[in-house]
């Protein structure tokens, strides 16, 4: 199996969130890989050590983005590429997919298996993955908790609202990783030490047949801004059967919610 | 025109896809438009009165031996087909589990921009401007598109359901196209919870557990309040997930689902920033907990203050009483 992961560099999820001139400041922040794409390198390893083959890790992003390239690698990737993307967070996830399906057709050759996270926290999008499956004419299976392999096809269980689908998918084919897919390793010393000996190729737009600009972004961002913060609200307290009461009175004749 | 696909399930039109319908109703008004419903699989033409009572001027009854089971590539073929052949303005889907599946995939045949899992749409000099929450909330980002037409997924529970139309729509029935040999991947089977319990992003009350919990047996008294709603799930914070005392499909946070139901119950959940990024679009939260300094009472609109292993049984009480009065 020739495996192919896409992972994202992506603020960690304690991150409280400051806007600055319609963008997200970065300073301050700490940057991890996107926890889904933790779960899809895993499923990668896994899918490796059980029936052989590489697991490539690529990342589209600026120079920084090499840092989780290296925590892959650490974890047991065999080998990474950056393509090197310097335009700032567009939103647009055709974009992305387009580069990415770029990257695939003339960098990764012969990869049977094309592993996401389900989204990137964060731009919360969702789509790279169903994208870059069009782009490529591949069929997918996203938001997927359990992955099984067998000559030739891909069966995998994606979560629906109140149960799961069963997915078949003929080779090559692109999947999303859910929570709950596994449990990703920690590195070990010794992969940190091998991972920092391995290269991070990287690769340009142009290089992959961009002319300048290009790939386009389709989306405009007119405004970015945190919500207003709620405030806190009545708090009762005393004997649970007259609190319980008062609040059902609350809910009913103040909130109006049930 | 603005289209909206309707998810089909179990036979029927799923309610988020008629609240995305509502909504292209209530944009297309705005822009002097109309809005359309679409249809897709083997056999669906049953449905189209439904659809054309929930107020769509037509119905496009798109049918195909090759979308009796759902498989985003042949669903897109279809959607692709429809937008060419209508070339509507803009196509809404519901960001549910299959919207969220194929919508991106439409984007990308069709070459054009997503705006994914808006939960506000509006009509500014003449163009439409989604609002999504971007970081699971933390942020709220708006976009335009410039591609055409505009996609965009709908958040589940936050646009309000229309009401019913008057009139008659005109049902439109065209062939799919899909070609043989172009389906790599398909649904096999679909597995039900047995309990066949609704999502937390579909619930109208949703009702967390977290830490305070200790342990997976409380859950149940979660279950017995939550039943007493009529459209109720429980959620849990990751805490509680990752201790195992429930599925990850009830997360609710960053690394979880986000929600927007009427009514938000946390019970010994403390609120820690990523949880509290997944449910603060909530109408109204109540936190239920003993620790005063809990940042949950920072965002509730009501708390009780208290164990909750005493007071959940009398709210389910309480509440089952002010629920019948």
């Amino acid at each position: 199996m020739n495996i192919c992961v896409f992972i994202k560099r992506v603020p960690d999820t304690e991150s409280r969130i400051r806007i600055q001139q319609n963008a997200v400041a970065e300073d301050g922040l700490n940057f991890v890989i996107s926890p889904y794409d933790e779960y899809a390198v895993e499923e990668a390893l896994r899918i490796k050590e059980a029936r052989g083959g590489t697991v490539r890790v690529v990342s589209v992003g600026r120079d920084e983005a090499a840092a989780v390239l290296r925590k892959a690698l650490a974890m047991g990737a065999d080998e990474a590429l950056l393509v090197k993307d310097e335009a700032p967070e567009t939103y647009d996830g055709l974009r992305t997919a387009r580069i990415i399906a770029r990257a695939v057709e003339r960098r990764l050759p012969g990869a049977d298996l094309l592993l996401f996270g389900k989204q990137a926290v964060g731009t919360d999008n969702s789509q790279v993955p169903a994208m870059t499956a069009e782009l490529l004419g591949l069929p997918q299976a996203t938001v997927v908790t359990k992955l099984a392999i067998e000559d030739g096809t891909a069966t995998a269980l994606r979560e629906i609202e109140g149960g799961t689908e069963k997915v078949v998918l003929t080779l090559p084919a692109v999947v999303s990783a859910q929570k709950g897919l596994n449990e990703p390793r920690y590195e070990t010393l010794k992969g940190i030490m091998a991972a920092k000996k391995k290269p991070v190729p990287a690769v340009t737009l142009e290089e992959l047949g961009f002319g300048p600009g290009e790939p386009a972004a389709a989306v405009e961002v007119t405004g970015l801004d945190v919500p207003a913060a709620r405030q806190a609200g009545k708090v009762l307290q005393g004997d649970p059967a007259e609190t319980a009461r008062e609040l059902a009175r609350l809910l009913r004749d103040e909130a109006k919610v049930i | 025109m603005i289209a909206a696909y309707l998810e089909i399930r179990d036979g029927k039109i799923k309610k988020s896809s008629l609240e995305t319908l509502a909504e292209a109703r209530r944009r297309a008004a705005d822009l002097g438009d109309t809005a359309a419903a679409v249809l897709a699989g083997a056999s669906v033409a049953g449905l189209a009165g439904t659809a054309a009572a929930a107020g769509a001027a037509k119905v496009y009854v798109l049918e195909d031996p090759a979308l009796a089971d759902y498989s985003s590539q042949a669903y897109a073929v279809a959607l692709a087909v429809f937008a060419a052949e209508t070339k509507p303005a803009a196509l809404f889907f519901p960001a549910t589990a299959m919207g969220k599946d194929l919508a991106p995939r439409v984007a990308a045949r069709l070459g054009v921009a997503l705006a994914a899992d808006c939960t506000r749409i509006e009509v500014r000099d003449g163009a439409l401007e989604y609002t999504r929450p971007i970081y699971a909330g933390k942020a709220l980002l708006t976009v335009r598109l410039k591609s055409s037409p505009q996609l965009a997924s709908l958040r589940p529970n936050v646009f309000p359901a229309g009401p019913p139309a008057p009139g008659t729509g005109e049902i439109v029935k065209m062939a799919a196209a899909v070609p043989d040999g172009a389906v790599k991947g398909k649904v096999a089977e679909i597995l039900k919870e047995e309990s066949a319990e609704l999502d937390v992003t579909e619930a109208d009350v949703v009702v967390s557990g977290g830490r305070g919990l200790k342990g997976p047996e409380a859950f149940a008294l979660l279950r017995d309040l939550a039943a007493i709603f009529p459209r109720a799930a429980v959620g849990a914070s990751r805490s509680a997930v990752d201790s195992g005392w429930i599925g990850h499909q009830h997360q609710v946070g960053q690394t979880g689902k986000t929600v927007s139901p009427q009514l938000y119950l946390a019970v010994g959940i403390s609120g820690a920033i990523q949880h509290l990024a997944g449910m603060s679009s909530s109408k109204v939260i109540v936190a239920v907990n003993k620790d005063p300094e809990a940042p949950i009472f920072k965002v509730a609109d009501y708390g009780i203050l208290g164990d909750l292993f005493e007071v959940v049984p009398k709210l389910k009480e309480e509440l089952q009483k002010a629920l019948k009065d």
